[in-house]
């Protein structure tokens, strides 16, 4: 079996001086480096804000957890606010165990995740 | 339906490759909850399982596309739940390696022995005799507990 290689679309959205990403899609070992390089890619963009909306997202491993911690760092040094939307309640099940749910500003809506 | 996994066992075999681990997860979400399990104890099994392969891909086989790993799933004996068994032919790995680092500290990595352990009611990982390591994860559904269905 030769299968593809791995894809995660990922639709990026400006709204105001927001950055908008929505990785439709697990975001696992072989995926959550697109999502990482995504998200490095806004922050050049010279976001304000991020939000990455999580509604298309049914599963994530620890290589997503990582990805999503990693990019916490980097907005922190470049004063970009992070912010986490419309989690599926798998992956925020998994946030959970993980306890990074009190770690990230985490909102129900995309709208509150831009407001906030 | 629960009962078609008590026999015969499901055994799959594959190869350390990160883009099979998709298909392997739909397979064995489908039969957690064939096992009783609900949708997110299966994922939890499902994530448990996943990282287990992962470490084997990246650490076992030093992420070498070629090694065979096999993945043997039956049902609990003794109530609702799944058994997953994973045996490859990677180097020994000492378990301790991944002991996980502490969640109070805030960092990219560390979570994939943490969450194992987190996410199942059984984990064991030891070196084979042979050669390689075998882990075996289970899960019950989130209201019983071990030998109580």
């Amino acid at each position: 079996m030769q299968p593809s290689g791995p894809t995660l679309d990922i639709v990026k959205e400006s709204v105001g001086s927001a950055t908008v990403l929505s990785p439709k899609g697990d975001v696992d070992m072989a995926r959550s480096p697109i999502m990482r390089k995504a998200i490095a890619e806004a922050l050049k963009a010279g976001s304000a804000k991020v939000v990455l909306d999580l509604s298309g997202v049914p599963y994530m491993d620890s290589s997503g957890l990582a990805t999503l911690v990693e990019a916490l760092q980097n907005c922190r040094k470049a004063q970009i606010a992070l912010s986490l939307c419309a989690l599926t309640p798998r992956v925020r099940s998994i946030l959970e165990i993980a306890r990074l749910n009190t770690v990230f500003a985490i909102h129900e809506s995309r709208d509150a995740a831009i407001a906030g | 339906m629960a009962d078609s996994l008590a026999e015969p066992e499901i055994q799959v075999q594959i190869l350390s490759r990160p883009e099979l681990l998709a298909p392997v997860r739909s397979m064995v979400n489908a039969l957690a909850q064939d096992a009783g399990l609900d949708d997110i104890s299966a994922c939890h099994l499902v994530l448990a399982m996943d990282e287990a392969l992962t470490n084997i891909i990246r650490h076992g086989y030093a992420g070498s596309p070629d090694g065979r790993i096999w993945i043997r799933l039956s049902q609990l004996a003794d109530g609702p739940g799944l058994r997953v068994e994973i045996v490859d032919r990677a180097r020994t790995v000492d378990p301790d390696q991944f002991r996980g680092r502490d969640l109070d500290e805030i960092r990219p990595g560390g979570l994939g022995m943490h969450l194992m352990r987190s996410l199942v009611d059984r984990l064991e990982h030891a070196p084979r005799p042979e050669g390689g390591m075998r882990v075996v994860l289970e899960k019950r559904p989130a209201h019983t507990t071990a030998g109580v269905a």
